[in-house]
């Protein structure tokens, strides 16, 4: 048996990401690892809704949030989303040149999407003197969105490295499966954001 | 073709030539399910002998009133290492480990989904335990704050001894639940052809089911643990009441944790016993479909009920009221399964060695654990049970008696299996009567002490209110479970030398994991088994065969690639582990946080640059060598 699984259009499987029992497996895997994810941003948010009005007489969410920013950083990371479906759309029907060009896409909107979260916290900070000590509001607050700014730091560089790693090699059924996993954990980070937006962010400047 | 004991004898003498540098690189590179077993088991059990070791310091403390044996602040410490390390570093990665070692072959697999991560959550769980244990030397006194280390008191715990408890614990869980994963993952897509769901042995359902939990689980423990670690290393104020923080979050996040973890303890131990009483009793389980539904239940109540840790909080009556009807659930699905092991024995022909001593011994201790348990489910009872040696006698029957019985029990059934050597039984024999003995002495009286009002973790108890003789006895009772471990331990030892050998199938039993040699080849299937039901080997056995009919032609086996990467990644984050501690006493350390940390996440890097393809056993290897 050979490991040589690079693929013509001819020998193309209909979903390369899980012709391999490796790609099966890391499929697999990543979503009861997804599961894992949900409990861990669920006790998150748990402790952030638990505390969000301990402000101790500093800043509190009405007077912290606008809600120009945060939809700005809505729009581009949901549209990173679709981008990477594009991708792996192009994955599947085996073009490798406009596959990588969308997770190209994914990753500049993923890094706008950082730039406007890093704006953002310096703004709190120098504007308003809010930080991670302030209250335990404060520490709810950036633990929170810190760890979802965390995870697309760790999906940006995990993409990064995909694309330079196989910008020369072209489509396989050894690397097809590590694009079709990042996809999926992009998804996610996304769906969480929605759920930051609405808990943190609409929920925060109504109240 | 090549007699079987030759095959042994050269594959034994190939790894006896290795010089000791070799076979170090060996297990510190290594994949293989098998070894990665051997060594979560031999380090759990490295780390039972330290906890058991403070387990009886604490029992001399005891031993008679106003002792002054040692100091307040080291008892604190003390009971707070006991606690953590037999919970973290001893039941659940011992357990880890004959799931490794076991599960893949009750299923007909050649290997575990994802064999890099299973190496790497290992080294996690270990570095974690090590670095624990170091707050002995370089904490400046050890963690204090109880196994449970709910905040305040955590927050204000002097010197760095809850900051090594919170590294310790955020490295190994990590490493626990990598393997919860791959579990999953591996009985998902690795069954033989023929073993579906509801032929799959109860080991392998409850490695399963206990995977599930550990999912779900540990990662509430990863947030306590993280905002436990912003507040003591960054000036967080999640536990803060002065900047609106809230105590309570912290004894919710650790139970919403906790209480799973002890079904994460207790169902491979069901499971075990699920193997063990149908071999010795030459019968099928009894009632195998409602021992798999009654695993799900528990475990889906499991997850229900984690606030009757906190009755006496101030939840409130619904609160209260609902938990405790919760709580009392659990008792269905668990007598169910003690009816189906007691159902399992009638009529079959019983054969009574070690391994089934302990499966027989843990009945009716567990069932004792349980009813107590019931009676602490009672919310309004257990304001006057709470925080008392009721509540103590109460865990250390389900387990010591469940878990700890468990361990013992598959530490004698599979032995033979995973080293081709049977264990002394006269030994075995010797060591389950001190341990059994030494444990009802120890922890029966310990029930009579609580509703005589016996706080727990109180460092010294008072002259003459009742309380002398029971605590004596408690204390006789520990030494003779100390000594019956040590028995155990002598005959690990002195069979690995003296033992007897054995064939592939030492019990005559009913499950796949028989039916290859012992120890397993590396590949552990020549040929992948075809399946025909329930005991797949013991079918073939009634029917004459006598052995796995293949399910495929002899072809080359694909193989994973050993790596030294798990091993330097831990160390990254080791080391990263050891600057967040002591960056909080000079910012030079955040030095150490920065290098660990790209240590780790550089390995990350190269290891996914370089393809790595692993390799085959061919064709013609295997044929040369018998089955
Ligand atoms: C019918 C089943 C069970 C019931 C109804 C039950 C009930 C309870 C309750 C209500 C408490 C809290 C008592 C208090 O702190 O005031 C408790 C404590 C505890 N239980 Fe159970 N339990 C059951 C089974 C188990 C099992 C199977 C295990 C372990 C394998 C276990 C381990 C523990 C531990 C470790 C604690 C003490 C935690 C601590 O405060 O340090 N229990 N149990
Ligand atoms: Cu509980």
């Amino acid at each position: 048996m050979s490991q040589d699984h690079s693929l013509n259009p001819e020998t193309m499987p209909h979903d390369p990401s899980k012709a391999t029992t490796e790609g099966k497996h890391k499929f697999l895997g990543l979503w009861f690892f997804l599961g894992g994810e949900t409990v861990l941003f669920a006790c998150f948010f748990g402790t952030f809704i638990a505390l969000r009005n301990s402000t101790a007489g500093g800043p509190t969410s009405q007077e912290l949030f606008g809600l120009e920013l945060v939809f700005l950083m809505t729009v581009l990371l949901l549209t990173s989303s679709l981008t990477s479906v594009y991708a792996i759309y192009h994955m599947k029907n085996n073009d490798f040149k406009k596959m990588q060009l969308w997770f190209g896409i994914t990753a500049l909107l993923g890094i706008g999407f950082l730039a406007c979260e890093l704006y953002e916290f310096a703004h709190y900070i120098t504007e308003y003197g809010f930080t991670f000590r302030s209250s335990a509001f404060g520490s709810a607050f950036y633990t929170l969105v810190g760890f979802h700014g965390g995870h697309v730091i760790f999906g940006l560089s995990w993409l990064i490295a995909l694309m330079v790693r196989n910008a020369k090699r072209g489509l396989n059924l050894y690397n097809a499966p590590k694009y079709n996993t990042f996809s999926l954990y992009w998804h996610f980070i996304d769906v969480v954001w929605v759920f930051i937006f609405t808990v943190v962010y609409l929920m925060g400047a109504v109240s | 073709m090549r007699d079987k004991r030759e095959v042994y004898k050269l594959s034994i003498a190939t790894t006896q030539k290795k010089g000791f540098g070799a076979v170090l690189w060996d297990y510190l590179t290594t994949v293989d399910h098998k070894k990665i077993g051997n060594m979560y088991i031999a380090a759990g059990a490295f780390f039972f002998l330290i906890g058991g070791l403070e387990a009886l310091i604490i029992r001399i403390q005891l031993i008679k009133p106003e002792n002054d044996f040692i100091s307040a602040g080291l008892y604190n410490e003390m009971i707070t290492m006991h606690g953590t390390t037999m919970i973290f570093f001893a039941a659940t990665p011992i357990l880890i480990g004959f799931m490794n070692a076991i599960m893949p072959l009750q299923i007909g697999a050649r290997d575990v989904a994802f064999p890099f991560l299973n190496s790497l959550g290992f080294w996690l769980f270990f570095f974690g335990g090590v670095l624990l244990n170091l707050s002995w030397i370089f904490g400046g006194g050890a963690p204090d704050a109880g196994w449970t280390s709910y905040a305040p008191l955590s927050l204000q715990s002097p010197g760095h001894g809850v900051d090594f408890y919170v590294m310790g614990l955020q490295l190994s869980g990590a490493g626990t639940l990598m393997g919860g994963i791959n579990f999953i993952v591996t009985i998902v897509t690795m069954r033989a052809p023929g073993m579906t769901y509801m032929r799959m042995p109860l080991f392998t359902w409850t490695t399963f089911v206990t995977s599930i939990l550990i999912l779900f689980a540990f990662p509430a423990l990863t947030v306590g643990l993280f905002l436990l670690m912003f507040d003591r290393m960054f000036g967080s104020a999640f536990f803060d009441v002065a900047l609106g923080g809230n105590a309570i979050i912290w004894q919710h996040l650790f139970w919403i944790f906790g209480h799973p973890e002890v079904y994460i303890l207790i169902l491979p131990a069901f499971g075990i016993f699920s193997e063990i009483i149908p071999a010795f009793s030459k019968k099928r389980l009894f009632g195998y479909t409602s021992m798999v539904f009654a695993t799900f239940l528990i475990a889906f109540l499991g997850f229900m009920v984690w606030a009757h840790h906190m009755f006496t909080v101030g939840l409130g009556p619904v609160a209260n009221a609902i938990f405790a009807v919760a709580t009392m659930a659990i008792a269905v699905p668990t007598g169910i399964k003690i009816f189906n092991w007691l159902a399992t024995m009638w009529g079959g022909s019983i054969t009574i060695n070690s391994a089934m001593l302990w499966a027989l011994a843990f009945i009716p201790s567990f069932t004792i654990g349980g009813m107590t348990g019931v009676m602490l489910g009672a919310a309004s009872a257990d304001y006057q049970y709470h925080d008392t040696y009721f509540v103590v006698a109460h865990f250390h029957y389900v387990i010591v008696g469940g878990v700890v019985f468990g361990i013992f029990a598959a530490t004698h059934y599979w032995y033979p299996k995973m080293f081709g050597r049977i264990l002394h039984e006269g030994l075995g024999k010797l060591s389950f009567w001190l341990f059994f003995i030494g444990f009802h002495l120890t922890f029966f009286i310990q029930h009579f002490l609580g509703l005589m009002g016996m706080p727990r973790r109180y460092w010294v108890f008072l002259e003459n209110q009742g309380l002398d003789t029971g605590n004596l006895i408690s204390t006789i009772g520990a030494f003779l479970m100390g000594l019956g471990t040590i028995v155990v331990l002598i005959n690990v030892v002195y069979t690995a030398v003296k033992g007897k050998k054995v064939s592939g199938d030492p019990w005559d039993a009913r499950t796949l994991e028989w039916a290859i040699p012992s120890p397993p080849p590396e590949y552990n299937f020549k040929q992948l088994p075809l399946v025909r039901g329930l005991d797949p080997l013991w079918i073939e056995k009634t029917e004459g065969k006598g052995k796995m009919t293949p399910a495929e032609p002899v072809v080359d086996i694909h193989m994973p690639n050993g790596s030294i990467y798990p091993f330097i990644m831990t160390i990254g984050f080791f080391i990263a582990s050891i600057g967040f501690i002591f960056q909080v006493d000079n910012n030079l350390w955040l030095l150490a946080v920065y290098f660990g940390m790209a240590l780790a996440l550089g390995t990350m890097v190269v290891r996914s640059l370089k393809d790595d393809h692993g390799y085959h056993i061919h064709k013609e290897d295997l044929e040369r060598e018998a089955d």
